[in-house]
């Protein structure tokens, strides 16, 4: 990390370029603006002072100077508008080749899991030029993942999933900040993300304490919980089938639908009767103040991974 | 509202009679007007919860007190009525008549309180308080007690809001129709019980609003 | 012409028979100023109770400077450090800058530049005095008996279920001077409706006026949002009931949308009544009416409009989704539009002027400069995928410097100086006066202007302490801070001074058309002899 100061930080993301590009663009038409009218006040403050000899005959009600400045700005503001619209929602465009990474905040720390299983606290590590998909959760309070040289930012809010999309396109280290005032040591919850050139990241990635894959993790969990002694098949008690569940269409109890996603995941274990599926008894006990955010990504993993051969990236969520 | 010849002399700010009374009268609009915002971030959170819990909404309007909760319509309605015929007494220099409608309306008011508290001590002991000790009994399904208690929160919300400017204007009510006895300079004047009915008016149409959203929600048809 | 002439509003001659007392001489005793029905002395108490909350969230800024003049300062613990910024901010937001310029400068002088004696309400008023105290001591009492510390914003659920500090205590002392704001507002409506002098129509009334009518409009409609938001998180602390916490099944963000919709608006009654003052001073000085009367009139209620529909640019990195993003940016530049064309006409107000430069016309030049910047830097928030990078960081905190400070309060003090010989009958120094409002300017811009660039950098919000590379430019921060503190003590001093040793002041020593130039100085109690009949619209100045 470089301890000299940098009027821009690093350009170290794909989209941090085009976010330069748009607030240099800013940055000249406001400095612009702000430019010509001190020129005038100036201006005008000096050859209009008082004792000058300027022309000072009556000004005519000029309506038509009036709508100009009102429809010129209004028109470079749809622009800009339109500029940062498309970007940021360009920004939040799901990628299915995107590499996962599961983040949790907490007071006053941030932890990483990668899918095969490693686990970083304070750091993480990602690959330089492959798009990735962060999902952010929160153990406590609202947190912001916020990384200046990538120019991303996003809210981890307690009790649901979000998530922050971006491709690392340089190698090294960056300041990683949270940015949603958090309590006492709000300013100590920093980290590193460390971006390595892929083979390096491979390389790091397969090292580490062996672990279990996060989805190996997950099934270690489904049985310890007790998931499996009434979800899986064969069990004497009734309930859904998770196979293959994310993604899925889901029909509810209150007649409802909906397509099961991490957050759904997450709801039926900790509110399991919010949304009860149709046909079955609301029986299912809450797993709420039980399981760890962590544990319950890891549980999610593993139910994501039940419905295929082979492990895949691709995973339909709600952004 | 003193004012120093209910006829002749504005207050001193004023420069006319008519003009201290548009401004009592507006006034009061301005207020009903800051009021309906109060009032509003709640019914707002109303309507979005009651699309997101349907079922435990209706659920939870059933445990409340359909018949209490008619008969303070009821009360309340009255006393409106009552409240307006003291307006149109004041305006008419009928100062103990319109004495007695106020102490009347006020008396109505307290009723409407009285029913509400003992309902509120009802849903206390039937646990529809919402917390760690929310129970309620008719839930049906489980999965509906989420919503029930969310339901009870606004109910106690909304209620205990209503509740409060009920008895704010049962006070005034008694203030005014205690400074009546006075004779006019010293006392209030017509426009002050006009002021004060658009207040009372204004409690009451909320109620309107709070009584079909809180308790006849899952009466209907079933 | 050589010599600036003027027509005021009303052709009578309102000079009062001698030996009048004026407002200041109608009692001495404290009884008669905590007694007042006065609009003027509810005025000046108002006056002197924001100044004493002005110094008081001054200090805690100037600690929060000092610490944050080197990357690891040990000057106060983090916990301090948090309750440092939450009281700055709760104390500037509620107990300073919402009420400064309605309740000090709107109280004096909306009766008097409406031709009327006093406020619709005068009991009213002085009891939105004592409210506001009530709240104040109520924060006070939260502060000393050990603070709080969630920030001026109580975002849930660290407000609610995570600090432990006197949350319910802050929340219940914002709550009281809530209801002196809405009571504020409501006089201030009623009284422009129905208490304006024969011949004031709508369209002859001073901007300044409008300015506080619209902002009264906002303080009527958005301040009960606010009361409700903040007893739901009092209820919610006290009895964990669920409606933010996400552990009880509520929704954080609701908190969120609940809060904005009252703070956004806030924002506009700290900045709408600046840009009333700017209005008066600016004609005045460059002795030409304000360039486009009636585009200045509708643009400040295009502005209060407008502000009720922006509340989510709070949010756009918060887990509100996209679509909700892409709408509130759309609405945020549309808000921008009506603020342009106001700093367009101030400045083509100077043009063909006769320009002098006493100390307010410097405070309100300095006031669309400085607003101008802090206007144009919002253009990069309102920017959707910018504000991603800039959200949270120290690029916002000096853009709402920029406005509140730079502008709003730049505004009041160019209107304390424009109205103080009216207010108390005394001129002050006019050379102290210039060099004050120049120490200010300049420490300002030293204090603010490094904050942009700590934000663009990447430097987060609320942190006691930083990586060692954004030194240089906290450092710059911090010796502005030091400058603009000695800038703000400066007027404490001389307009104290001139209270007694003074020129006396003539009834209108700027040669203003107002009404409240009609009068003497300091005004009689009922502010005119007789009453005014007005003849003609506001700023009839010519060069």
């Amino acid at each position: 990390m470089n301890a000299e100061f940098h009027l821009l930080p690093a350009d170290a993301s794909l989209n941090a370029i085009q976010l330069d590009r748009l607030a240099l663009c800013l940055l000249l038409l406001t400095g612009l603006v702000a430019l010509v009218l001190l020129a005038l006040l100036t201006g005008f403050a000096a050859r209009y002072r008082a004792g000058s000899d300027a022309a000072r005959n009556a000004r005519s009600r000029n309506t038509a100077v009036e709508i100009a400045w009102t429809v010129t700005p209004l028109l470079l503001f749809l622009g800009l508008y339109a500029w940062g619209a498309i970007d940021y929602i360009a920004l939040y465009r799901p990628d299915p080749a995107a590499m996962q990474v599961f983040v949790v905040a907490k007071q006053w720390m941030w932890e990483a899991e990668h899918r095969n299983g490693r686990r970083e606290i304070g750091e993480l590590h990602l690959p330089q030029g492959r798009p990735v998909r962060l999902v952010l959760a929160s153990q406590d309070v609202i947190h912001s993942f916020f990384v200046p040289a990538f120019r991303v930012k996003q809210d981890a809010v307690p009790g649901r999933y979000t998530s922050l999309s971006f491709t690392p396109s340089q190698a090294g280290v960056y300041h990683l900040f949270c940015a949603e005032y958090c309590g006492t040591d709000h300013a100590q919850m920093m980290g590193r993300v460390v971006v390595l050139p892929p083979a390096d990241f491979a390389r790091w990635l397969a090292e580490g304490p062996t672990q279990p894959g996060l989805a190996a993790r997950g099934f270690a969990l489904y049985r310890q919980y007790g998931c499996s002694g009434c979800h899986d098949a064969g069990s004497v008690t009734r309930a859904p089938d998770l196979t293959g569940l994310l993604g899925r269409r889901v029909h509810l109890q209150d007649g409802r639908e909906l397509i099961a996603d991490e957050a759904y995941v997450r709801d039926s274990i900790l509110l399991p009767r919010k949304d009860v599926v149709a046909g079955y008894a609301p029986v299912m006990p809450s797993f709420a103040g039980q399981i760890s955010e962590e544990d319950l990504l890891a549980i999610i993993e593993y139910i994501r991974e039940s419905g295929h051969e082979q492990p895949t990236n691709a995973s339909p969520v709600r952004p | 509202m003193n004012t120093n010849d209910a006829t002749q002399t504005p207050a001193v700010q004023f420069t006319s009679r008519a003009q201290q009374e548009e401004a009592a009268a507006f006034g009061m609009w301005v207020f009903i007007a800051s009021e309906l915002l109060f009032f509003g971030p709640l019914l707002a959170g109303y309507l979005y919860l009651r699309l997101h819990f349907p079922q435990g909404w209706t659920a939870a309007s059933r445990h409340t007190d359909f018949l209490l909760g008619t008969v303070n319509t009821a009360v309340l309605l009255t006393s409106s009525l009552l409240m307006a015929l003291a307006g149109h007494a004041a305006e008419a220099g009928q100062r103990r008549r319109a004495a007695s409608l106020l102490a009347a309306a006020a008396a109505l008011g307290l009723a409407f309180l009285a029913i509400k508290g003992y309902e509120y001590h009802a849903e206390f002991a039937e646990r529809l308080f919402p917390g760690a000790g929310f129970f309620p009994s008719l839930a049906g399904k489980p999965q509906n007690v989420p919503g029930m208690e969310l339901f009870f929160i606004l109910y106690f919300a909304l209620t205990g809001l209503h509740a409060l400017h009920l008895s704010v204007g049962v006070i005034v009510s008694l203030g005014m129709a205690a400074g009546l006895r006075r004779p006019a300079p010293a006392g209030p004047n017509g426009t002050a019980v006009e002021v004060l009915g658009l207040y009372w008016h204004f409690v009451d149409a909320v109620w309107i609003f709070l009584y079909p959203l809180l308790y006849l929600v899952g009466r209907a048809g079933g | 012409m050589n010599s600036p002439q003027m027509r005021p509003q009303c052709d009578l001659d309102l000079q009062p028979v001698q030996g009048d007392a004026s407002y200041l001489s109608e009692g001495y005793t404290l009884r008669s100023w905590l007694t007042t029905h006065d609009h003027k002395r509810i005025a000046v108490l108002y006056a002197v109770s924001i100044t004493l909350f002005f110094f008081l969230g001054g200090v805690a800024a100037a600690v929060i400077r000092l610490q944050l003049a080197t990357p690891n300062g040990t000057l106060v613990t983090p916990d301090s450090y948090n309750k440092l910024f939450t009281a700055h901010g709760i104390i500037m937001v509620w107990l300073f800058l919402i009420p400064s310029i309605p309740s000090v400068l709107g109280n004096f002088l909306v009766p008097m530049m409406i031709g009327a004696r006093d406020l619709a309400f005068p009991r009213l008023n002085l009891a939105s005095w004592y409210l506001y105290i009530t709240g104040g001591i109520i924060v006070l009492w939260a502060l000393l008996a050990g603070g709080v510390d969630t920030g001026w914003t109580f975002y849930t659920p660290f407000s609610t279920m995570f600090s432990n500090s006197h949350v319910v205590l802050a929340l219940a002392g914002v709550l009281v001077t809530g209801f002196s704001s809405i009571l504020t507002g409501l006089n201030f409506i009623v009284t422009v409706h129905t208490m304006r002098a024969p011949g004031m129509g709508w369209f002859r009334l001073p901007l300044f006026v409008w300015a506080n009518y619209a902002t009264s409009l906002i303080l009527v409609l958005a301040t009960p949002v606010l009361a409700m938001t903040l007893v739901l998180v009092a209820i919610e602390r006290l009895f964990q009931v669920g409606i933010f916490d996400p552990a009880l099944g509520g929704d954080p963000l609701l908190f969120q949308h609940l809060f904005w919709f009252y703070s956004h608006p806030a924002v506009y009654i700290m900045v709408l009544p600046a840009m009333g003052v700017a209005s008066e001073i600016i004609p005045c000085f460059s002795r030409r009416p304000v360039f486009g009367y009636r585009f200045m009139a509708y643009a400040i209620l295009a502005i209060a409009v407008i502000g009720f529909l922006v509340w989510g640019h709070h949010m756009f990195v918060s887990g509100q989704s996209v679509y909700a993003g892409t709408v509130f940016s759309l609405l945020s530049f549309m808000v921008a539009v009506p603020s342009a064309i106001k700093v367009f006409n101030w400045t083509a107000t100077l043009y063909r002027g006769w320009i002098t430069f006493p100390a307010p016309m410097l405070y309100a030049l300095g006031f669309v400069g400085l607003f101008t910047i802090g206007g144009l830097t919002g253009l990069f928030l309102a920017t959707l995928a910018l504000d991603v990078h800039l959200s949270d960081t120290y690029f916002v905190v000096a853009h709402f410097h920029y406005i509140m400070v730079g502008g709003s309060v730049m505004a009041y003090l160019g209107g304390i100086h424009f109205w103080w010989p009216k207010v108390t009958g005394r001129l002050y120094s006019e050379a102290w006066g210039r060099v004050a409002a120049l120490v200010i300017f300049a420490g300002f811009n030293l204090t603010f202007f490094p904050q942009y660039l700590l934000g663009y950098a990447g430097m987060p919000r609320r942190y006691h302490s930083y990586p060692p590379e954004f030194q240089l430019l906290h450092l710059l921060s911090s010796a502005g801070a030091v400058t603009l503190a000695v800038g703000y003590l400066m007027p404490l001093g001389y307009l104290a001074w001139s209270l007694r040793y003074g020129r006396v002041a003539p009834p209108n020593p700027w040669q203003a058309t107002g009404l409240e130039w009609q009068t003497t100085s300091p005004p009689p109690t009922h502010n005119f002899s007789q009453p005014p009949v007005v003849v003609r619209g506001p700023y009839a100045y010519s060069p």
